[in-house]
């Protein structure tokens, strides 16, 4: 190479690369912005995807945690030709025998109206339901009190009652307040506290729970057989104990015994989901694909029409490469642009649907990262046959007719 | 960046050096488009190519702007032979000897009119704040100073072939090439544009001018008309030159 040719060489700074390449977006904005749309979607679609997983799965594991993955429920099987079985009335002094179990409660259901006052028919049913318990259940249960007290040895044998979180709200009672009263069946029983949610046994949220005693008392006048029973065990041998619960309830017919696991069924739930997101997610890609089509598209339009400033740019000292540069570049912006919208698009989707959930808002960071990224490839990849083109353009055939 | 070999006082003399070239575009039979052509532009020249359409002339300025290979003869530009040059290294003779003026202007819109003689120093990796420097003097230069942030679509025709030739003066090149300048200006703003380039040549800058005007080439110190690929006659006029 002669001395001259290595003085005069074309030099296009990488600043200005991404100048040239940020050209044709700025002069064409309506045309960018349609174009970005298809990725702006794609990426959209599958971040929330994403983080809508993210965000119920992360509501499921605290509610996983809630419930603690020691708690087993045991009850009469359900089986066919057979109503609601009650269990042996000896059945939690039974399981309280077992080794590694911390704390055994149980409740059964007492079939009588609740109503804030004795105008109102007793043929008027509330929703609510009345569960007589001991006193135990809201420590098996990890349960909390929203106001007031839960049952005790003195409580739990007068006519006091606790309400679940939707019962009380059904009832129109937000605290509690001296001398308030409501009446389950013929008896005015005293408000003594209000649950918060109870994640282990949403039944007993719609529920008026009062003592066993109180129950047998007041409202059935007989003996109450326990129905359901909640077994807190030590971590680790929640297997074991599965395993002997049904004959030592009932030693007589264990097959009639059913004890399961709540925890079970949320990770069920958990797993469900996934195959969703898979779904939404192959969705996502061809939303993806059609918008690197869409851009590819675009950008040999966008070639054809800007043949003269190609060719002016070759004049002006331009060489292929910078031409080929310019147009990969406009492309790659124009695909990030739409990942950057469709990246705070997903995750606004995520947020406001979240919300309404009452969920943690949860977008993953890979879910964030890999929108931009995987936009960006396909904008480089949509971009690679219209730049050739535009490199490839001879400088005479593009500056004549315009 | 230096402008070393760019003010026109090359080795020769000569801002440009044309042997026997010939143009060739394949067909049955061949269309020959130049027939050993040979011209020789001295620096501080202002001469025009004048001929009708067809006469090889436009062919003839792509081939001196190194935007188009001769199929045989040699090409220098500023003393450098562009005959075995690659691609890139035309484009490298291109963005620091030449400056082109257009017919239709070739203002990219939606930019300054600073930005747009900006780019006339774009490609030979001058940083972006002496670009705009250079731009705007070479604006103030021909008479547009007042106009350096009005987009193209705010100027008139003649007002853009102003900026066109800052924009092909701004890099200093060894010679300006201009095709039709005046071609889609009404005579006022065509008036105008010759006055302007008549004053850069007065300054010192050699400029080639191709017209199909025959009015306008008259009042050009040197006139090199073409017919049918060759050219036919070289008219001096010193009187034109003093004009």
């Amino acid at each position: 190479m002669s001395v001259a040719t290595a003085m005069y060489r074309s030099r296009l700074r990488p600043t200005d690369v991404l100048r040239v390449g940020a050209l044709g977006l700025r002069t064409r904005r309506l045309r960018t912005g349609l174009s970005t749309l298809g990725i702006a979607i794609g990426i959209a679609a599958m971040v929330a995807v994403l983080g809508l997983s993210a965000s119920s799965r992360e509501e499921l594991q605290t509610r996983i945690r809630a419930l603690g993955t020691n708690l087993l429920e045991v009850q009469a099987g359900q089986g066919f030709g057979r109503g609601n079985q009650t269990l042996p009335a000896d059945a939690v002094k039974m399981v309280r025998r077992i080794g590694p179990v911390t704390a055994v409660s149980s409740i059964a259901t007492v079939n009588a109206t609740v109503r804030r006052n004795d105008a109102i028919s007793t043929g008027i049913n509330s929703g609510i339901t009345v569960f007589a318990a001991d006193d135990d259940l809201l420590t098996t249960l990890n349960a909390s009190m929203a106001d007031g007290e839960w049952l005790d040895g003195a409580t739990s044998t007068y006519p006091a009652v606790v309400l679940g979180s939707v019962a009380a709200q059904k009832l129109g009672i937000v605290d509690v307040a001296d001398e308030l009263r409501v009446r389950i069946g013929d008896n005015w029983f005293a408000v003594i506290g209000i649950l918060k949610p109870v994640a282990a046994a949403e039944g007993l949220d719609r529920g008026a729970i009062i003592g066993i005693d109180a129950a047998q008392t007041y409202v059935v006048k007989d003996d109450l057989a326990p129905e359901r029973i909640y077994v807190r065990t030590q971590e680790g041998a929640i297997d074991d104990v599965r395993a002997v619960l049904p004959p030592t309830v009932n030693p007589e017919t264990p097959e009639e015994v059913e004890a399961t696991r709540p925890s079970d069924a949320l990770a069920a739930e958990d797993a469900a989901s996934t195959a969703f997101t898979s779904l939404f997610l192959g969705l996502g890609a061809v939303a993806l694909l059609v918008g690197g089509i869409g851009i590819a598209n675009v950008m040999v339009i966008a070639v054809i029409e800007r043949r003269s400033e190609i060719g002016l740019r070759r004049a002006l000292g331009a060489t292929k490469a910078h031409i080929r540069r310019q147009f990969l570049t406009e492309a790659i912006l124009l695909a990030g642009a739409g990942g950057v919208v469709g990246v705070a698009l997903g995750a606004a989707v995520t947020a406001i649907y979240a919300s309404t959930k009452n969920w943690a808002v949860v977008v993953p960071p890979i879910a964030i990262g890999g929108g931009v990224v995987a936009a960006l490839a396909i904008g480089a990849i949509a971009g690679l046959y219209p730049a050739a083109r535009a490199a490839r353009l001879p400088p005479t055939e593009a500056l004549r007719g315009n | 960046m230096t402008d070393v070999g760019t003010t026109g006082s090359g080795v020769s003399g000569l801002a440009l050096q044309v042997i026997d070239v010939v143009k060739e575009y394949p067909g049955q039979p061949p269309v020959r488009a130049l027939d050993s052509v040979s011209l020789e532009v001295h620096d501080g020249e202002l001469a025009a190519i004048v001929g009708p359409s067809g006469s090889g002339k436009s062919t003839l300025l792509h081939i001196i702007g190194t935007l188009d290979r001769p199929t045989s003869g040699v090409v220098r530009v500023a003393g450098v032979d562009t005959s075995a040059m690659s691609d890139r290294q035309l484009s490298g003779v291109r963005s620091h000897l030449i400056g082109f003026v257009f017919q239709s202007f070739f203002l990219l819109e939606g930019m300054t009119a600073v930005d747009n003689v900006a780019n006339g120093l774009l490609y030979r990796g001058t940083s972006v704040d002496e670009r705009r420097d250079a731009a705007a003097e070479a604006l103030r230069r021909v008479g547009l100073g007042q106009r350096l942030s009005h987009t193209p679509s705010q100027m008139s025709g003649g007002e853009r072939q102003r900026v066109a030739i800052a924009r092909a003066i701004v890099n200093r090149p060894s010679i300006v090439l201009a095709d039709e300048p005046t071609g889609n200006l009404d005579s006022r703003s065509g008036g105008a544009v010759m006055e302007l380039l008549r004053e850069l040549h007065a300054d010192g800058r050699t400029i080639l001018i191709i017209t199909h005007d025959r009015e306008l080439a008259a009042s050009l110190p040197r006139r090199i008309s073409m017919r049918d690929g060759s050219i036919e006659s070289v008219e001096y006029d010193v009187a034109g030159a003093l004009r």
